[in-house]
């Protein structure tokens, strides 16, 4: 068994009488990288906010580095770093007394707090903005200032809620290594995410959270190959027809509707598989409108178990971009 | 001893010195107050004073002098109420998450955000006390050396209690509240009542009964006391009224004071430790 650094069973939360986080269990194991991976208002963020003493934990059972959520929060407090969906700075402070004033209100000793800043700064690669206000930082700058202050107290687990959400693809992409170089010293790394290829390279485990549910974990392989080895859609006027046909083959693992067409999971080669199905489909009459072969992508596991699709970069991803942007000073 | 509230108290007084229009009106305010409403009003109040009847052997004090110590009073009120309201600037752009999230204790959070406050009110009060002094306000007049020192030294105690007092009850309402506006009328609410019913800048001993009620649970009334007692002495006669002060009064407004803070402590301490962000 390996050991885990967060446990979480039957976790509740409401906003009123509205069930925002409805009874998840899970695990995150010391060492590694998780990530909760799901749509907007899946309850990612209520959890983490739950899990990092911000909300009150209503109902349930959570151990954070060994300690109960309930009655240790101030040890809690002290296992972790956090950084927040929205952007918590100040925009008056400069680079250096931003994190000056964390290991402070953390109650670092002054020697090591120096060194720690010090430190920080390289891994930012914000040297050369030590005197800067953090205002006149870019975007970028600034979400890499957040997490090296949430990595200064040396925490053994560090939340991150969508570190790189409305960045640009360049930006999102040195964020990525600095998270794996982080994780590589050794601290565990709890993110939440809702764009796929996130959660896909950076993690070691997923959970695939919606409506406040966790509809299923495990590493990308996993998730993957529980829907099947390769994936089949196949757009059809006759489904009922197409649905029977591809049924009869022992390639074929499960068959069902999907906003895509006919969702056909296979376990064999589907490259092998794709000219018989195609020859079986025209002997029985079905007129193949469109028809691809694909591996499964962790999109196509949402989709197959909510019959939704997790999109990347939709409008409400602008909307919340913009919506960061105007709540800075 | 864990003394996180300091770094709250520091990083508060950065931003009050690099948020110049805040710096700015801060310091101007209350000269402007001294200026315009303390030089306009004295002509005309003094006017009507003269044909008051004089007691033999008291001093007799000039409105500017009676009403700079409304007018340090006053500045403390406003700067105290709306001391709190940095927090609300915090909760909605800045950082009370982080704070909230760390294992320093919430009440450093109220500590340090009342202790700026009363720095700000502090520096105000100096302010307007030379500025009066510049201006012919005749607070210490005739007192030595040793007695402007401990007369200097009273008045920061009252104005330090009294400010933590309305500090605490404002990050207390700040902290419950989302948005600017509640809290702006809230405290502009809790102004006029409190600014109105109290001896500042006129005499209450005529006042009808009702009010003076209002005057005697208003904590404002028991701060302008002490001043007056500190700056001008125990026994003068201003605006047509006799004032004499005992000692026993003075302490008596002292612990009323502290009283007032201690409650509104214990308000501010509760919505803390329930605080949450979402
Ligand atoms: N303070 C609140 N009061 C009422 N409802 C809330 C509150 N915060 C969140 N919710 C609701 O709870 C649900 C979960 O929200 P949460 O912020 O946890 O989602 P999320 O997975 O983080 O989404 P996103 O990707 O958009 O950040 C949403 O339906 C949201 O509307
Ligand atoms: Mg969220």
């Amino acid at each position: 068994m390996k050991d885990a650094i967060i446990e979480v069973y039957g976790l509740f939360h409401s906003y009123g009488d509205f069930e925002a986080v409805k009874g998840i269990t899970f695990n995150v194991y010391r060492g590694e990288i998780f990530s909760f991976l799901g749509p907007n208002g899946a309850g990612k963020s209520t959890t983490i906010n739950v899990l990092t003493t911000l909300l009150p934990l209503q109902k349930g059972r959570v151990l954070v580095n060994g300690y109960d959520l309930r009655r240790e929060k101030r040890k809690v407090r002290e296992s972790i770093g956090i950084v927040f969906q929205d952007e918590v700075l100040d925009g008056d402070l400069t680079v250096w007394e931003t994190l000056e004033f964390h290991g402070r209100i953390y109650g670092m000793p002054k020697k090591e707090r120096r060194e720690r800043i010090e430190e920080m700064l390289k891994l930012a690669e914000l040297e050369k903005k030590v005197n800067e206000r953090v205002k006149y930082l870019s975007g970028g700058m600034r979400r890499r200032l957040e997490i090296s202050r949430g990595l200064m107290t040396r925490p053994d687990v560090l939340f991150l809620d969508e570190p790189t959400l409305g960045l640009d693809p360049q930006t999102r992409y040195r964020i990525w290594e600095y998270i794996r170089k982080v994780n590589k010293e050794g601290t565990t790394i709890f993110l939440t995410t809702h764009y796929m290829e996130e959660a896909d390279l950076l993690s070691d485990r997923i959970s695939i959270i919606d409506h406040g549910r966790i509809i299923i974990s495990g590493t990308s392989e996993e998730l993957k190959n529980s829907i099947g080895s390769d994936l089949i859609y196949l757009e059809t006027k006759n489904s009922e027809k197409g649905k029977e046909v591809a049924s009869s083959f022992k390639e074929v693992k499960n068959v069902k509707d999907s906003s895509r067409g006919l969702e056909i999971s296979l376990q064999a080669d589907g490259r092998r598989f794709l000219p018989k199905l195609i020859i079986a489909l025209e002997k029985s009459g079905v007129d193949i409108e469109s028809i691809s072969l694909k591996k499964p992508t962790l999109d196509d596991v949402f989709l197959h178990y909510t019959g939704r699709e997790l999109r990347d970069g939709g409008p409400e991803d602008r909307i919340k971009a913009i919506a960061m942007k105007r709540r800075r000073r | 001893m864990n003394t996180a509230f300091l770094t709250v108290y520091w990083r508060d007084m950065i931003r009050f010195r690099r948020f110049r229009p805040m710096l700015f009106s801060t310091l101007i305010q209350p000269i402007l107050w001294m200026a315009f409403f303390g030089i306009g009003m004295s002509s005309n109040f003094d006017k009507f004073s003269q044909f008051a009847m004089l007691p033999p052997g008291i001093r007799s004090v000039d409105y500017l002098t009676f009403m700079a110590a409304g007018v340090i009073a006053m500045t403390t009120l406003f700067t105290s109420l709306f001391g709190g309201i940095s927090l609300l600037f915090d909760k909605r752009w800045g950082i009370m998450k982080e704070m909230l999230a760390s294992p320093m204790p919430r009440t450093h959070i109220l500590w340090g955000i009342s202790l700026s406050g009363v720095t700000k009110a502090l520096i105000q009060a100096t302010l307007i006390m030379i500025f009066g002094l510049l201006i012919g306000v005749e607070f210490f007049s005739g007192f030595t050396l040793a007695r402007i020192i401990i007369a200097v030294l009273g008045i920061a105690l009252f104005v330090t209690i009294f400010s933590l007092g309305f500090l605490f009850l404002s990050a207390g309402i700040t902290m419950r509240l989302e948005s600017m506006e509640g809290v702006q009328g809230i405290m502009t609410l809790l102004t006029m009542p409190l600014f109105f019913s109290s001896n500042a800048l006129y005499p209450i001993e005529s006042f009808p009964s009702w009010l003076r009620v209002i005057s005697v649970v208003n904590p404002l009334t028991y701060l302008v006391k002490g001043i007056r007692y500190f700056a001008i002495g125990n026994d003068f006669f201003a605006m047509g009224t006799h004032y004499s002060y005992s000692l026993q009064e003075i302490l008596t407004s002292l612990i009323v004071l502290i009283i007032f803070s201690a409650i509104t402590y214990v308000f501010a301490w509760v919505t803390f430790r329930k605080a949450v962000v979402t």
